[in-house]
């Protein structure tokens, strides 16, 4: 375990994926067996890294750890800073999981027009983006990661994504649904970066010449950053992350991108990616500027839960089985920065479990939906019905997965769901007891409207007979592929329900100590 | 504590007849713990291996249930002898200093459930296998059946909030598994989603009742809830500030699965499962949890300072429930549905009980009727799998095929009736006794006195409602000649055996409380860590029992007018449907339909439609048209570009060229490094200012 003292260990997993990808580039474009195994071997390798990562991690110490700091561009400050500490541990651990678990779905299938190489290079590159997000303590390091993230991403739904025409209201320009998607997805992220490459900049102007977040945290917990200037820094994050999140309503490329991404593309974009700019604000809006994040807490607060009750209304709306999940996520996302607004401990462990889980179960519903897709050719849920007849497993782990999505107590949804608003109860010193206590209670509403839509889509999907077109039809249940990557999936959100020490064993202590050094001076 | 009132009948204190000498229930209450989980892990067992067996998953579902009637009285005799109430409590969080733990109770209000549960449960499996032999999800039911007789076990042991939410939603989503159980039907899943949805609402209440009520004291655990409330309003100021609405919200999610009005409407539906289940959650489970919630909270809705004002609400909302519920069970047909909403009558009694200050009399109702409604619904469910339909109007003189169905659904409908010496009559008889006592001094706060007495009246109108339908249902059924199809036969002895062996306690299961001669079941539900101050009556209270018997009787004998065999004149029963108020009844007071027409269908339809809208229309509008006014701009310093620099045009086509296939993507895709240069511009502009300041 020394070699992970010295951050050896964490700079593989997040570097290995990227070695990954370097390898697949050798390797002749015919030879689809060895670049299959070429990407399970990095993947995989970046997983169980991080499981032992897991184990090295010291459960006792609220502080970063097993990373390490080194010169990188020595001409304005910035270092290779990265490690873990209880907040990131379950992200990192999350992003490998996930990753495998779509490597293993990619098997046997690949969406058009196939390249599997460009594929599982561009998958490879993410998962270097990702895993580096999560453990960068640099700003500069994480702006690196976080526009790295950006380009496969927007390659992924640009060429393997749905090519359905479609018109766009008012403009009345029609065009595939893969490219408007795409480009909506990577402007409207650009347009965030900028604002916070913007706010990193401040951040160094203003908080004593570093790019390092901890030192950033220390001077800013001692109010060095308190200026009239910071209430702008901190809106410049916030237009950066809420974008990445995404917060109401800055949301709309989000059903976009994840309708048209290719299964695989909308299963890390749901799992992983959305949970850069929550993971963002507890990392960085939080720590660095306290005061600011208590000035704006409010806000926050009421555009998540806008955000909850809106998301719901629109799922009802939805027709298309793939879109309907993909505004669901808005509404989950919404529990999750309630539970940031909140600025309590409580609210920030609900924050991160509420990402997990999230995470375990939006991915397995996306999952679901391109299976179902792949074998109906419509996604159209109208069309559907009587599912449960004609693939039984399929439909039984919609249902499962449905019940884990509306936050079923029991189920991993349930605790970032339901400790959100138990942290609203009572929000930190300084933030409106009445302004939240009301969030409480519509949050509490939205969780009535979430099942609503979900049980619609079920009955819609799941239940009655079969429509005429699928007479004589044969389909394939659930493949081994398949079964593979969601057993996993279907056994941590069971896990998580029944345990969630799983996260919150390693999320409270440091969210505790994250919070009580951001706010130490504000008393 | 010295708390002895005086009316015409003498109470006694509860807390004051229990021993307070309480053990902790040794190795029997320690590993309790199997009471919950067995069936839940047993759940997945039939999922998985539940078609290998010989029974095809009956054979574990039922050992299961056997386990728990077991265990169940295990631990009532144990509790009989020596009162039990401990809580056992495993860590499994951390969250902030508050931890979160699973959990078992074993106290007397657990115990009561778990006996209950365990006894019905075993009796309604052994007879849905009878019931659901040649089903098409034979197995798939049994486990689902399972989970929901988990889910309640998980929630009545619950020495915590947070485990009661979870055992709460396991039950409701495992009614509505059961409820949708033939999901081909449309109407069937939508009475599952109806059921789920409308519990959903009140679980939005207890959500936030528990967030309240945790929040306040710091801890999920009801033993430091309790205590905090006995220890008064002085020393826990903050739980007693919000006491009111914590408790106002966590009754809002009991009337959502106790079926309260006017979230009652989910019940009745719910008949779209299979019989079994609708016997099983009509009577121990599920429409339980909400009696049973307001009993495990009980003393902060009875201590001065905390939730007393909310007994109001309960009192009314229960009298309510039981009286308008009851009317409607008159003008139905189908036989599942009289039974269910004489259930919700029923049910408004419990509840009008905890809201007069009577915890013994609610829950001894809540015992009583779990056996004579568990065994009228299989009554029921015996007749309508003899003649093929749920309606009564295919069924009549089944008296004679049905012997067994027929005796045992007497013996129910008696008991249900509150006829002397059968089991209802001495819990509803006590419920009475305890409203007439509220209407005194006792209970309802401020003006509560003259509610009380309404709600009183209201419940010997119902006793009255309650004689007649049955009356009705009876004679329907049962006498008078066939009108349906094929021949009726008695149904095998699977079926009639637990029949016959529930019958035995609706008869005499009343004697275990009789004011003034014995008091097992105050004692049994009283021991329990923090004592319930009710009040209880120690001797009949004659006026009550009077006015109960001769409504009940009046109730019976105008429904042997109407629909009895010797008055069998159409004229009768026509004079009956009054114009005006049967249709009314007939439209349940149209509260389905403006739930349907009023709330549900405008937010699926418009509302959904126009927040859809919004997204596309409005905020999209803004952003495409910022895309499309961005590429225009950058067409412009496209023009500029290509006029000023020759050679920067030869290099950026250079680099489309060698992107290829890959980069003629974009071909749209110049936006994209217009979108660099915006960005790359904003960020020096910004920048600049930035250091500038």
């Amino acid at each position: 375990m020394e070699w992970f003292e010295s951050g050896w260990g964490l700079s593989l997993i997040v570097f290995l994926p990227l070695i990954g990808a370097g390898v697949l580039l050798a390797i002749p474009k015919a030879n689809e067996e060895a670049q299959k195994l070429t990407a399970l071997f990095f993947t995989g390798a970046a997983f169980v890294l991080s499981i032992i990562l897991t184990f090295a991690f010291d459960f006792g110490q609220a502080g970063i750890q097993l990373g390490t700091q080194q010169d990188w561009i020595p001409a304005i400050d910035s270092t290779y800073h990265i490690g873990v500490d209880g907040i990131s541990l379950p992200l990192v651990v999350l992003t490998t999981f996930i990753t495998l678990l779509s490597l293993i779905y990619s098997w046997e299938h690949w969406p058009e027009p196939h390249n599997p190489k460009a594929f599982l290079i561009l998958m490879l590159l993410l998962a270097t983006g990702m895993t580096g997000t999560f453990v960068a303590l640099d700003l500069i390091l994480f702006f690196v990661f976080f526009e790295v993230v950006l380009l496969p991403m927007y390659f992924m739904i640009g060429i393997w994504g749905d090519r359905n025409e479609v018109t766009i209201p008012v403009f009345n320009i029609t065009t595939q649904m893969r490219l408007y998607a795409a480009i909506k997805f990577f402007l409207f992220t650009l347009f965030g970066s900028a604002f916070m490459l913007l706010g990193f900049l401040a951040l160094y102007f203003k908080g004593g010449r570093t790019f390092d977040m901890l030192q950033l945290a220390a001077n800013g917990a001692e109010g060095l950053l308190g200026s009239g200037l910071a209430f702008w820094v901190f809106f410049a994050l916030f237009l950066g992350f809420a974008v990445k999140v995404p917060m109401f309503p800055l949301h709309t490329w989000l059903p976009d991108a994840h309708t048209a991404a290719p299964t695989v593309g909308s299963v890390l974009l749901a799992a992983i990616l959305l949970k850069l700019g929550t993971y963002a604000f507890v990392r960085i809006a939080i720590p660095i500027l306290p005061e600011q994040s208590q000035n704006w807490a409010p806000v926050i607060g009421i555009l998540a839960v806008i955000g909850i009750i809106y998301a719901s209304l629109a799922c009802l709306a939805q027709t298309d089985m793939k879109r309907l999940i993909a505004f669901s996520s808005v509404g989950h996302m919404g529990f999750v920065m309630l539970g940031i607004a909140t600025m309590t401990p409580i609210g920030i462990n609900a924050a991160i479990i509420g990402m997990v889980a999230h995470g375990v179960i939006t991915g397995l519903l996306f999952f679901l939906a391109g299976s179902m897709s792949h074998r109906y050719h419509t996604r159209e849920m109208a069309r559907l019905g009587g599912n449960q007849q004609l693939m039984p497993i399929m439909g039984a782990i919609l249902g499962f997965t449905a019940m884990a999505s509306l936050g079923l107590p029991g189920l991993a949804g349930f605790w970032g769901e339901f400790m959100a608003l138990l942290s609203a109860f009572s929000p930190a010193e300084g933030l409106s007891v009445a302004l939240f206590r009301t969030l409480m209670v519509i949050g509490a509403v939205g969780t009535v409207l979430a099942a609503g839509y979900l049980l619609w889509m079920l009955q819609k999907v799941n239940f009655g007979e079969p429509g005429d077109e699928w007479v004589g039809h044969e389909f394939h249940d659930v493949d081994k592929w398949e079964m593979a990557a969601w057993a996993p999936m279907i056994v941590v959100t069971i896990a998580i329900g029944i345990f969630p020490r799983l996260v919150f064993g390693a999320t409270n202590d440091s969210v505790v100590e994250l919070v009580s050094n951001a706010f130490r001076s504000l008393g | 504590m010295t708390h002895l009132l005086t009316t015409a009948n003498s109470l006694i204190l509860a807390a004051e007849s229990g021993a307070k000498e309480l053990s902790d229930g040794g190795t029997l209450a320690s590993w309790a713990w199997l009471i919950p989980v067995v069936p839940m892990v047993a759940a997945f067992a039939i999922v998985f291996f539940g078609k290998r067996m010989p029974y095809k998953g009956w054979d574990i579902a039922i050992a299961v249930m056997g386990f728990e009637a077991l265990y169940g009285t295990a631990l009532l005799l144990s509790h009989i002898s020596k009162p039990i109430a401990h809580d056992f409590q495993v860590e499994i969080a951390m969250l902030g200093s508050m931890p979160i733990e699973w959990g078992w109770s074993v106290d007397g209000l657990s115990i009561m459930m778990y006996f209950l549960i365990g006894v019905v449960g075993f009796l309604v499996f052994l007879f849905a296998k009878g019931y659901m032999e040649g089903d098409v999800r034979y197995t798939w039911f049994f486990a689902s059946f399972t989970l929901f007789a988990g889910g309640m076990l998980v929630l009545v042991s619950a020495p915590n909030l947070i485990q009661l939410i979870v055992g709460w939603e396991l039950v409701g989503v495992s009614s509505w598994l059961l409820i949708g159980h033939y999901w081909e039907e449309h109407e069937n899943s939508s009475a599952a989603i109806k059921a789920f949805l409308t519990n959903k609402v009140g679980d939005a209440g207890l959500f936030v009742g528990a967030i309240i009520i945790s929040m306040s004291v710091g801890s999920f655990r009801f033993s430091d809830i309790l205590h905090a409330v006995e220890s008064g309003a002085a020393e826990a100021p903050t739980l007693s500030r919000f006491a009111f609405w914590g408790g106002l919200a966590l009754f809002i999610g009991a009337m959502g699965k106790s079926a309260q009005f006017p979230l009652h409407v989910w019940l009745p539906d719910a008949m779209a499962g299979p019989t079994p289940v609708s016997s099983l959650m009509h009577a121990a489970t599920m429409v339980t949890a909400g009696v049973f919630l307001v009993g495990r909270m009980y003393p902060l809705y009875l201590t001065d300072g905390f939730a007393t004002e909310v007994r109001a609400v309960i009192v009314i909302i229960g009298g309510i429930t039981l009286f308008l519920t009851g009317l409607i069970a008159l003008v139905q047909d189908d036989i599942k549905r009289v039974l269910a909403y004489s259930t919700l009558s029923q049910l408004g009694y419990m509840t009008a009980a905890m809201g007069a200050g009577a915890y013994t009399a609610g829950l001894f109702h809540l015992f009583t009727h779990a056996f004579f409604k568990a065994l009228l619904f299989l009554g029921a469910g015996s007749v309508i799998h003899s003649v093929h339909s749920n309606n009564m109007s295919d069924m009549g003189g089944l008296r004679k095929p049905m012997p067994y169905t027929y005796w045992t659904f007497v013996v129910g409908s008696l008991a249900l009736a509150g006829i002397v010496p059968f089991a209802g009559f001495f819990s509803k008889d006590e419920i009475l006794a305890s409203l007439r006592y509220a209407s005194g001094e006792f209970g309802v706060a401020d003006g509560g006195g003259a509610v009380a007495t309404v709600i009183l009246a209201l419940a010997i109108g119902g006793a009255f409602i309650t004689a007649f339908y049955m009356a009705r249902t009876v004679f329907l059924t049962f006498h008078g000649e066939y009108k349906g199809h094929g021949h009726p036969h008695e149904s095998p002895r699977i079926m009639w055996v637990p029949l016959v062996a529930l019958a035995v306690p609706s008869a005499v299961i009343g004697f275990i409380n009789i004011p003034g001669v014995t008091e097992v079941f105050t004692k049994v539900v009283g021991g329990r860590e923090v004592p319930v101050l009710d009040h209880h009556a120690s001797s009949f209270d004659i006026p009550m029992l009077l006015a109960g018997l001769v409504a009940a009787g009046l109730g019976i004998y105008l429904g042997w007018r109407i629909w009895g065999p010797d008055a069998e004149t159409q004229e009768a029963r026509d004079s009956f449907r009054v114009d005006g108020l049967y249709p009314v009844l007939e439209n349940k007071y149209y509260i389905d339909d403006f739930y349907m027409d009023g709330i549900v269908r405008p937010i699926r339809g418009p509302v959904a439609r126009a927040m859809d809208w919004f997204n596309g229309y409005v905020i999209d509008f803004i952003v495409n048209g910022a895309g499309l006014l961005a590429k225009a701009l950058g067409k412009v310093v496209y023009w500029f570009d290509q006029r000023g620099v020759d050679g920067a045009i030869n290099a950026s086509g250079a680099v489309t060229g060698a992107g290829g296939g890959v980069l003629r993507l974009l071909q749209t895709g110049k936006v994209q490094q217009y979108a660099v240069l915006i960005f790359a511009a904003t960020v020096i502009l910004v920048g600049g200012l930035v250091i500038w300041f």
